[in-house]
């Protein structure tokens, strides 16, 4: 079994070489659509969602919010533009600017100014990793925070929030970002896993790497105690993983043919809840949604 | 070739490497570590770049901080047309070539206008740029790669190289030629006045050879072969990405090529093997390990300028 | 036209020139004076803006600790000079990327263990946080104008360093002619670790400087490092002058590009094919530009004589 899997362009280079060898694949992060689609494999799976749903269930938030006119800012590679065709897929209004950097880009002057000419009533980012510190205190700095209200994917997490708060980023307090989890999440084994993490390590609130990766984990659990314990029987593990009777941060989990799972994805809003700032549920944006193009999948 | 200089320390040394190039299939599942096989086949897709570098850094002296990017050129070609269905190795192998070719056609026309430390420098800028260029092609993967379903297919049954061993054995054939063509170009007129060029390019416009032609065509040909190796990798790993091209790798081959020894035939291939041992075993110790193979660079270039082949040829100086 | 928007982006162009130019002056200097290929000069971009972050957590107050991070500079660029740098003279370029190489890679590792992948930030104190309008509507962020200030006034010193002082002299003469300058009992050592000081000096202002607004992380020196390299190609190497005008050449067609070729596009083809161009584009812009100068003038815009 391979298991694990953040990185797309790493997925995308050792996954073949396993499907080869009869070993299930499975991922914890990386939302390959053509896994999800055209090459979905009996061995592959994934916990985690497909890179467009994300976007998409922002899409449909901004739709909701009154929002008519977006400017787009994302990352001229891969995941980037996947985030950007997954926001265009359900948003209702009008993208009035769209903005793809290069990787090594840190200033965006030129960019934000545009922003400011173009007046739009929403702003949508995908800055992961240390874009975001860099493109949120210049969006503050530009004084934009007070008049064009700020949306997210992937850019502000439970991992990434405490550096913000100690940064003191106040600007970020009341912005919006969609995913298929909040630590908040109302469920009796969400409600355990929040708890036992904060226990272990330190007071800290999960992100949603962490539910993925206890989900994962579970799931592989599921398929081996549905073999027996026998862990080399490939066959019997998968039908315990496509069968996926576990109990699932997400309340209830259910796998669609391509191995994806079929699940809600939340607003959430970034509130300070007693002194430490936290991710909070808002709304259930899609429900029980599937990756677009599962029907591409001839399992 | 002179056979007595099998004898010298240099000679064995040589001799060992090419033996443990042919041998490694063999060896690797005796000792157990069958990745080892694996190592190797990297190692001298790697060597093919590196030998290409060679003859236009060790013996031209054009440092080129972005050769990187012919290897990722040949890759992208078959990378490209096998998504497209081309799965021939009759179209994609010269398709690589050529635009590899092509590409440092151009590039050396307008790099070689310039001399010493601008040189390097704008062969970096015209790599960067190849490589963000195509992190921006969404359609063949962008950073994320892509997977190669079938290599090259040369319509022969007999020889197809999704057998592991075919792979290996060609790739190894496909160096030894490399080896042959860079000790046949090197020997060649044509070799001579590239190299005097690296020494006094003004003293060979005196006597009346137009260098930037010579100079120009030598890099088109290294771009070429460098291709190759860009080829064979997309075949090997069945995946091309942009890092193929990142301009760490282009230092990384500098590197190689001077470890192992610089302007001379056989330094490309020590240098690959030692570098890519080197970094395979540190990375397993730590995963910082650039912390030890930065000053280890150093250590290098401060003390062992001649490489390891100019390491041990001294040693022959003295004992001969 | 939006003219509003056109002046702001004129201001953000030169504002990236300046810190181009803090970066390209040093790179200039030390090729143009000790014809040292310094590939580590990114890395001391670097240094400055975690120097800076340090202190500044120190000191608890932005400009102290910036004030305190540029004779750290300095002792950290003798340093580096008289230990590894110094050896490298002789040496023939091939050697120095290596040696220079290898010094990125060590200290990007170091500094990424010391501070992990997040990074360190600076925060701006409340009194730099507001907007500047200038006649006409353009609203330029204080500390921006804090940074165009500040870089002219650097330039306007490292002018008069080098155009009205006895080192400058020996600066322009070194540029042109090293050998002379030694034969003519300079004590050339001191001069070329001042040079590389000042270097130093200039790469770590223009990394501590930016720092409150892109933060500090490993690797950070290398994207800028390559873009100073094709200011000073363009400029002309040893040349202050040619440095700062290619850098403002660099700085302002690079953001005017970003800005402006996706609307440009837009009139020739259809959506689909603009939005994949047009990022692609305005990333090439700067590489074509040194294309095109060194087709024209393969030793830059103002070579210093002699070179």
């Amino acid at each position: 079994m391979y298991p694990g899997y953040i990185f797309s362009h790493i997925l995308g280079a050792s996954a073949p070489v396993g499907l080869k060898a009869g070993k299930i694949v499975i991922s914890a992060n990386a939302g390959h659509a053509i896994y999800a689609g055209k090459k979905c494999h009996k061995n592959f799976f994934n916990a985690a969602w497909e890179n467009s749903q994300t976007p998409m269930a922002m899409g449909e938030l901004l739709n909701r919010r009154g929002v008519k006119s977006l400017y787009v800012l994302s990352l001229n590679y891969a995941a980037g533009k996947q985030m950007v065709t997954g926001v265009e897929r359900t948003f209702k209004g009008d993208i009035i600017g769209k903005d793809l950097v290069p990787l090594n880009h840190k200033d965006w002057s030129a960019e934000l100014a545009k922003v400011k000419a173009a007046k739009p009533d929403g702003v949508f980012v995908f800055y992961p990793g240390s874009w975001g510190p860099a493109f949120f205190t210049q969006y503050g700095q530009a004084g934009l925070d007070k008049t064009i209200p700020l949306y997210n994917v992937f850019s502000i997490d439970g991992a990434n929030l405490p550096i913000f708060q100690k940064r003191k980023m106040k600007h970020l307090l009341g912005t919006f970002n969609t995913n298929f989890w909040a630590p908040d999440l109302d469920n009796a084994v969400n409600k355990r896993f929040v708890k036992d993490f904060a226990k272990h390590y330190k007071g800290q609130i999960p992100a949603h790497y962490a539910a993925q990766a206890y989900d994962s984990l579970m799931l592989i659990d599921a398929g081996v105690r549905a073999a027996g314990g026998d862990a080399k029987n490939t066959d019997a593990v998968r039908k315990g993983m496509e069968k996926a009777d576990f109990d699932s941060v997400r309340g209830r989990i259910k796998f669609g043919r391509n191995h994806f799972p079929i699940q809600n994805f939340y607003s959430r809003q970034i509130i300070n809840k007693g002194g430490k700032w936290q991710l909070s549920l808002r709304e259930t944006v899609l429900e029980d949604h599937a990756p677009v193009m599962s029907g591409e999948c001839k399992l | 070739m002179n056979l007595q200089k099998l004898k010298t320390p240099l000679g064995i040394y040589n001799t060992i490497l090419v033996l443990l190039c042919i041998l490694m299939p063999v060896i690797a599942p005796i000792i157990g570590q069958e990745f080892y096989t694996d190592v190797f086949a990297r190692i001298m897709i790697v060597t093919i770049a590196a030998i290409s570098l060679n003859l236009i850094m060790g013996y031209g002296g054009m440092i080129s901080f972005g050769h990187a990017v012919f290897v990722g050129i040949g890759g992208y070609a078959v990378g490209i047309l096998a998504s497209h269905g081309i799965e021939s190795a009759y179209i994609q192998w010269p398709v690589g070539i050529l635009m590899s070719g092509f590409f440092a056609l151009i590039i050396g026309a307008i790099s070689l206008r310039t001399r010493g430390v601008y040189f390097i420098m704008i062969t970096l800028a015209f790599a960067q740029m190849i490589y963000f260029l195509s992190v921006s092609i969404e359609k063949y993967g962008s950073d994320d790669g892509l997977t190669i379903d079938a290599r090259s297919d040369f319509g022969v049954s007999f020889f197809d190289l999704n057998d592991e061993m075919t792979m290996y054995y060609t790739t190894f054939v496909l160096m030894c030629g490399c080896l042959y063509v860079s000790y046949r170009m090197i020997n060649s007129r044509f070799g001579r006045v590239v190299r005097a060029a690296k020494s006094n390019d003004e003293r060979m416009h005196t006597i009346g050879y137009p260098t930037f032609g010579y100079k120009l065509t030598a890099f088109v040909i290294a771009g070429m072969m460098c291709g190759l190796s860009g080829l064979l990798s997309a075949n090997f790993e069945d995946f091309i990405s942009p890092d193929m091209m990142f301009w760490t790798f282009s230092g990384e081959l500098i590197f190689m090529v001077v470890l192992g020894g610089m302007s001379t035939i056989m330094g490309p291939l020590g240098g690959a093997m030692i570098f890519l041992f080197l970094s395979e075993v540190l990375s397993n110790i730590t995963n910082s390990w650039h912390l030890i193979f930065g000053p280890f660079l150093i250590l290098v270039v401060l003390f062992a300028r001649g490489g390891v082949e100019g390491f041990l040829a001294k040693f022959e100086k003295r004992n001969g | 036209m939006n003219y509003v928007l056109l002046a702001e982006q004129f201001f953000n162009g030169f504002q990236l020139g300046i810190i181009l130019f803090l970066v390209a002056a040093g790179l200039t200097l030390i090729f143009g004076i000790m014809d040292l290929v310094n590939l580590a000069h990114g890395t001391l971009y670097m240094f400055g803006a975690f120097f800076a972050s340090t202190f500044v957590a120190l000191t608890d107050s932005m400009v102290l600790g910036m004030i305190i991070a540029i004779p750290a500079m300095l002792a950290a660029g003798i340093l580096l000079e008289v230990t590894i740098l110094r050896t490298l003279y002789e040496r023939n370029h091939l050697d120095q990327v290596l040696a220079t190489f290898g010094m990125i890679l060590f200290f990007n590792e170091l500094f990424l263990i010391a501070w992990g992948p997040e990074g360190t930030g600076i925060n701006l104190p409340p009194y730099l946080t507001g907007m500047v309008t200038l006649p006409g509507g353009i609203a330029v962020p204080e500390y921006r104008m804090v940074i165009i200030a500040s870089g002219l006034l650097i330039a306007l010193f490292l002018y008069l360093l080098v155009s009205k002082t006895r080192i400058g002299m020996l600066i322009r003469a070194g540029a042109s002619n090293r050998e002379m300058v030694g034969a003519l009992g300079i004590n050339i050592k001191l001069l070329f670790t001042l040079v590389f000081g000042l270097g130093a000096v200039l790469a770590g202002f223009a990394g501590l400087i930016i720092t409150p607004i892109t933060q500090a992380e490993s690797g950070m020196g290398e994207s800028v490092l390559i873009l100073a390299f094709v200011v000073i190609v363009i400029g002309g190497i040893g040349s202050i002058k040619g440095a700062f005008i290619a850098a403002m050449l660099t700085g302002i067609i690079d953001t005017m590009g970003r800005s402006f070729i996706d609307v440009a596009l837009l009139q020739i083809m259809d959506t689909v094919a603009a939005e994949t161009a047009g990022p692609a584009i305005s990333s090439m812009m700067i590489y074509i530009l040194m294309a095109v100068i060194l087709a024209i003038k393969p030793s830059g815009l103002f070579p210093p004589k002699g070179a």
